[in-house]
């Protein structure tokens, strides 16, 4: 496969200094390398139309509250700051546009004109930082319920219940409330009968068998048939972004595990790298190793998972036990490495928990050796399945331009015929040590995203195995200072060691004032958590940028046509947790 | 039989067609468990058969209720058609040679009658609930039984030609020379997959589609009139299955065993294998369904008849 350097040399900023003029950018220094740059808002739609060809993914778009923030050297003056991240897959690189707003006036062009994705997360930064987006076609709240008051993310908002009124919900309340939740063709600008026939507006969700958790679709119906969907997220919300502001760098592990709740240590993953790129700790060896392994093998779970239940959703009854048997073994296996199941937050900060225990090998080969087969069989049981293909084949179509014009990345993007893998293309955390294929598929269709996920299962017990063959000594944890738990060995024998000891375990490590985000692929797409520090024990904002909420907004565009069916098969192909989309 | 003994023996075989129902809803769950690599509802009594008890405990003690937005009699109505219409087609099967309710000249035409009133249990049902889904599961209902319907009856007339009569004991007789699955096999394969989308099961099982419609019809039923669509469906699941045994698989006839064994062991092997159909098989959509009655069943059916029809002048028209 043809795999590009990723560019992390200037020319891009050379070329928009000559277009634009030097002046026109402030440049920022990133702890992550991504060139990142401060424009004016009259310069944003040109510039982004410049970058697009180049760029053409809006890999995330987010807001900043910076009114508390100290560390802002050499940066403009801004109150809430809107961040415009992409991403070039043709030559690997990744570049940052910055908006300044005043707190007078928050308010910035939209950019739905320019990228369709950005609808969803200009509506986000509205509902959580109350950033206005000019001309923005329906700029209501996402996450939050429409009768909430106050933005969320802003620093003077509270963060816990207990700096909030006792909450009480009396029947004026909830009949207000539930009458806000109330689906309103109109807003959407949709009619609600044609030709003297009424349509039928149904609510699919937030309760619902097939919609993978509380998520809401309300879809416009001629008989069975969708003329149009709008999905209606933000049940599933638990605020995980605002918690990152008041936990402790290592504290916000267990947070991290919950956002891709299939996903387990998988998500420790991204939010390990982008501290230790702040904190600048080079992990062991072996501890690279034992972390591939196991995010691998919670690829292998969460896959299996959605294997499961693509099938079922289908209609068909019993391979989803057969998975969930397997996920069970795995489970046992995870369990006696990190002592958690699902939800183990096991990677530290440097490294991980505690070193592999006696006998892993054992017990990891056992699993790896009995897969294939059983994989083989399911294969002929679902894949090979008639009736499976022709409920999936063509059906939740959409191409490779499509994809990345709305931000769809993993196997989903995969599924077009785009060889892209950040672990091939950016080979983080070690991944370049391994041996293993990209699987792709051509025609991004339903069928086809469950055919690449299924030969991803394959492809990640290759790599589990080269792990349990190749298993380096060492230690499991980097011994640098800013590592969690910080290391104990001598503090019975100097003082400065003990103090630094007591400080890291009670109030947390400081860590270096800065910004980064590395992104991953975690088990459904591009995963990654930009974190500011502000040189303090907490992170002044976490960003966490899942595969799923971009996943979630195509909806529409790939089930208008279709009928319930096609929409049920589609949702359980595109393979998403409402935690991975709500935070 | 006497008059009382008629009356005795009725009784008996509504009890017993419920307590089938009642026992099959435990035993398709252990069965689809084996099938599943799990255990399925094993811990109360042997093998875990107080579960059956226990649901009909619950289901019998829960809140009976009616959604305020429901047609209240319609509504309650519904769920006790498909149990009475499904009972009334028990009537004419016959489980040995003079072992039936009733032996009638159109006993199968009584059966073919009294299974398609069972839509109107759905439909009502789905129609009263006032309810999207509901509406949807009806109108999907309508559809299927309608189409399945029309070959459901032609698949059988195969047998009836052979035969030369509509009682289900003449039919039984006339297979002493070799069951009908053998010359009928078209007959049988049309049959069986219209008899599964008359009963609603997995994987026709439209109407409902829990991962689509979460319920279909039966989105508001709870309790009591819950749990008589269910036994409605375990009785027509029973009774079809009884049909089969005795249009295509000879009825009570085979050596050694008594006649009223025979023809339990056939109708309960032909109760596994639609177990097994609905482990196995995902369900197509609404309109593939459609097409596949239309376009591949009916001709089927037709070809089936003609052939037969052909043979059958041959064999006694001279």
């Amino acid at each position: 496969m043809l795999v590009v350097e990723q560019t992390t040399d200037n020319t891009v900023l050379a070329e928009l200094f000559e277009k634009f003029g030097e002046d026109s950018f402030v440049v920022q220094k990133s702890s992550d390398g991504i060139p990142t740059l401060w424009l004016q808002a009259n310069k944003l739609h040109e510039v982004l139309r410049f970058l697009k060809p180049e760029y053409s993914m809006l890999y995330d778009l987010f807001g900043i509250d910076e009114r508390l923030r100290t560390n802002r050297q050499g940066q403009p003056d801004s109150d809430f700051t809107v961040v415009y991240h992409l991403l070039s897959l043709s030559s690997n690189a990744d570049i940052r546009l910055k908006l300044a707003t005043p707190e007078s006036n928050p308010e910035v062009p939209t950019i739905t004109d320019v990228w369709k994705n950005a609808n969803w997360y200009e509506r986000e930064a509205w509902d959580m930082l109350g950033i206005k987006f000019t001309n923005h076609p329906n700029l209501y709240r996402i996450l939050l319920p429409p009768t909430w008051e106050g933005h969320a993310l802003r620093k003077d908002h509270p963060a816990r219940a207990t700096e909030l009124e006792p909450f009480s919900l009396n029947e004026a309340k909830q009949a207000e409330e539930q009458e806000a939740l109330r689906f309103r063709p109109e807003e959407w600008g949709m009619q609600t009968s044609k030709d003297g026939t009424e349509y039928m507006f149904l609510n699919l969700g937030p309760n619902h068998p097939s919609v993978h958790g509380v998520f809401r679709i309300a879809l416009q119906l001629d008989g069975e048939v969708v003329v149009d969907a709008v999905p209606d997220i933000g049940y599933h919300h638990r605020g995980a972004e605002k918690m990152g502001e008041r936990q402790s760098w290592p504290s916000y592990m267990p947070y991290t595990d919950r956002i891709d709740y299939l996903g387990g240590v998988m998500n420790n993953l991204p939010y390990c790298l982008s501290v230790e790129k702040l904190a600048g700790i080079e992990v062991p060896e072996r501890a690279k190793v034992i972390r591939i392994m196991l995010a691998e093998l919670f690829r292998i779970s969460s896959h299996l998972v959605f294997y499961g239940t693509f099938v079922q959703d289908i209609g068909q009854m019993s391979p989803v036990f057969y998975m969930f048997a397997d996920r069970e073994r795995l489970f046992g296996i995870i369990e006696a490495i990190t002592g958690g199941r699902m939800h183990p937050a096991w990677f530290r900060i440097g490294g991980v928990a505690q070193d592999l225990p006696n006998g892993w090998e054992k017990l990891v080969k056992e699993f790896i050796d009995s897969m294939p087969a059983r994989l083989d069989h399911y294969d002929k049981m679902a894949m090979q399945n008639s009736l499976i293909k022709s409920r999936t084949v063509g059906i939740g179509k959409y191409s490779a331009e499509e994809a990345i014009e709305w931000g769809v990345t993993g196997p989903n993007l995969r599924a077009t015929g785009v060889d892209w893998d950040l672990r091939k293309q950016r080979p983080y955390a070690g991944y370049d040590q391994f041996e293993f294929e990209v699987p792709i598929a051509q025609n991004g269709d339903s069928y086809d995203r469950a055919v690449v996920r299924v030969e991803e299962i394959r492809q990640s017990l290759r790599i589990v195995r080269q792990c349990l063959d190749n298993m380096p000594e060492g230690p499991y944890k980097s011994d640098h200072k800013l590592t969690s738990p910080p290391p104990k060995e001598s503090t019975m024998e100097d003082i400065e060691t003990l103090i630094h000891h007591f400080l890291h375990t009670s109030w947390g490590p400081v860590i270096p004032a800065g910004e980064a985000c590395i992104p991953i692929e975690a088990t459904k797409g591009l995963n990654s958590y930009h974190l500011i520090s502000d040189g303090s024990t907490t992170s002044y904002r976490t960003r966490i940028r899942t595969p799923s909420f971009p996943h979630l907004q195509q909806i529409p565009l790939i089930s208008r046509g279709l009928m319930i069916p096609d929409l049920i098969a589609i949702i359980a192909s595109i393979d998403f947790v409402m935690a991975d989309v709500d935070r | 039989m006497s008059e009382g003994m008629t009356i005795l023996f009725a009784l008996a075989v509504m009890g017993g067609a419920v307590g089938s129902a009642a026992v099959l809803t435990w035993f398709e769950r252990r069965l689809l468990g084996i099938w599943q690599d799990r255990y399925g509802p094993n811990r109360l009594g042997a093998f875990g058969i107080g579960q059956v008890a226990a649901d009909m405990l619950k289901l019998l003690t829960k809140h009976d209720w009616v959604p305020p937005f429901a047609d209240k009699w319609v509504f309650i109505f519904a769920p006790t058609a498909i149990v009475i219409v499904m009972l009334l087609g028990f009537a004419v099967v016959p489980f040995g040679p003079d072992l039936h309710i009733i032996d009638i000249n159109i006993g199968l035409l009584f059966f073919l009658g009294m299974t398609s009133l069972a839509v109107y249990s759905v439909l009502l049902g789905a129609l009263s609930s006032n309810n999207k889904y509901a509406l949807l599961g009806g109108l999907r209902s309508a559809a299927q039984m309608v189409s399945y319907e029309v070959f459901m009856g032609l698949s059988l007339i195969g047998v009836v030609m052979l035969t030369g009569s509509f009682s289900l004991q003449d039919i039984v007789e006339a297979q002493r020379d070799g069951w009908y699955f053998i010359s009928q096999f078209l007959g049988l394969f049309v049959f069986v997959i219209a008899a599964i989308a008359e009963s609603h099961r997995l994987p026709f099982d439209l109407p409902e589609a829990e991962h689509e419609l979460t319920a279909g019809f039966h989105t508001e039923y709870s309790g009591m009139k819950f749990t008589l669509f269910m036994l409605g469906e375990y009785l027509g699941l029973i009774l079809i299955s009884c049909m089969i045994t005795t249009l295509f698989f000879g009825g009570w006839l085979g050596p050694w065993l008594p006649p009223i064994v025979w023809f339990g062991i056939k109708t309960f092997l032909i109760i596994c294998f639609f177990i097994l159909l609905r482990a196995a098989i995902p369900r197509p959509r609404y309109d593939q369904l459609m097409s596949l009655g239309w376009k591949i069943m009916l001709p089927l059916t037709l070809i089936n008849l003609v052939v037969t029809g052909a043979v059958a002048l041959w064999m006694y028209g001279g």
